[in-house]
């Protein structure tokens, strides 16, 4: 691409960042949503949020991984102890980011 | 209010407090987002406008490959569109919150409205209905995110060929998700609805146009809402 159409490809891209976050709030009067569709978006932002950390965790080249030897796996899972043990996500950040270094520095899984 | 005003108030200090906990992640992966930017081929000059302007990691990572084979515009745009329905399902909420502000306050606000901030918004206020103190945590916690992304994001950029990728530093933005995601899972629907999610996630991951995280929320929704039918007394709702 050029470097205007990138440019315009950006600025495309901008109006989509603020069409999708302010979808529902763009009209003046709210839309009617079923309330049974209300009480269901409640699991959206978990399953948005797992629905990129479990296939990052788990997949290589679009496929399910067949060896227990990837730093991911003993990252999340170290994350995870932390997590359940401490409750903190800046620890659970911490931790599993440092099993992750660890295990491609010394063993360069 | 002004800005000043803004910064001091506690609601703002609380905000930006509470996004700063967990934005170690995101500074990680934002940096990352940058550096890979500048390596996949982007001039530098165009990587920092679309840093700052698009403001949205995942559609900028799906636009890399789709610039290096000029791709048509429209592709690009809808391809972008769908990686980023996930806000679209979130402004329903939002909407509950600060549907009666000005129309042009709540489309400027829904800019700075990205995932964390929807996650740490309605942990702090579960019940969606609107409370004054609610605009000064939005703004603290939505400044805060922004620049945690940004900062790291240029910097990223500006010394791309400097910084080591493969000792796999990006992967602490998936562990900031997996940290929030874990803070929401508190009773059995909500367990339910998760592991739903990642395998769907999965599942579904052939689809285009990273359409499987769509596919997961689906799931997950009619998962949730099952066990909510069935066992009330273990669903402990999944308000974030």
């Amino acid at each position: 691409m050029s470097q205007w159409e990138i440019l315009l490809a950006t600025l495309g891209m901008t109006v989509i960042t603020v069409i999708t976050r302010a979808f529902f709030l763009l009209p003046d009067r709210e839309l009617p949503l079923p309330a049974w569709l209300r009480q269901g978006l409640r699991y959206a932002p978990l399953a948005a949020l797992l629905a990129v950390v479990v296939p990052q965790t788990v997949m290589s080249d679009g496929a399910v991984i067949t060896t227990w030897r990837d730093a991911r796996l003993f990252a999340v899972a170290a994350g995870v102890t932390y997590y359940v043990w401490r409750r903190g996500i800046l620890g659970t950040i911490v931790c599993g980011t440092a099993v992750m270094m660890l295990l491609r520095i010394t063993l360069g899984w | 209010m002004g800005f000043f005003h803004l910064t001091h108030n506690p609601e703002f200090r609380r905000g930006a407090r509470e996004m700063l906990g967990i934005n170690l992640g995101i500074a990680a992966w934002g940096m990352v987002t940058g550096v890979t930017m500048v390596k996949a081929g982007l001039p530098v000059g165009q990587a920092l406008v679309m840093s700052i302007l698009v403001y949205g990691g995942s559609a900028q990572l799906a636009a890399l490959p789709l610039i290096n084979s000029n791709a048509p515009l429209w592709v690009l745009w809808a391809t972008a569109f769908c990686v980023n329905l996930r806000f679209v399902i979130f402004s329903a909420q939002w909407r509950q919150v600060f549907g009666h502000l000005p129309r042009a306050k709540r489309i400027w606000m829904s800019y700075f409205a990205a995932d964390l901030n929807y996650v740490a918004f309605f942990h702090r206020f579960p019940d969606a209905k609107f409370r004054p103190e609610q605009l000064p945590y939005f703004w603290g916690g939505g400044i805060t995110n922004y620049l945690s992304w940004q900062i790291p994001a240029l910097a990223g950029i500006l010394a791309a060929n400097a910084i080591p990728t493969e000792w796999g530093i990006g992967f602490a933005g998936v562990l900031a998700l997996l940290g929030l995601a874990l803070s929401l899972m508190k009773g059995l629907d909500t367990w339910v609805a998760g592991i739903v999610a990642g395998c769907a996630a999965v599942a579904a991951y052939s689809l285009p146009l990273h359409l499987n995280v769509v596919a997961a929320i689906v799931a997950a929704v009619v998962a949730g809402l099952m066990i909510e039918r069935w066992r009330p007394a273990t669903a402990q709702g999944a308000t974030p």
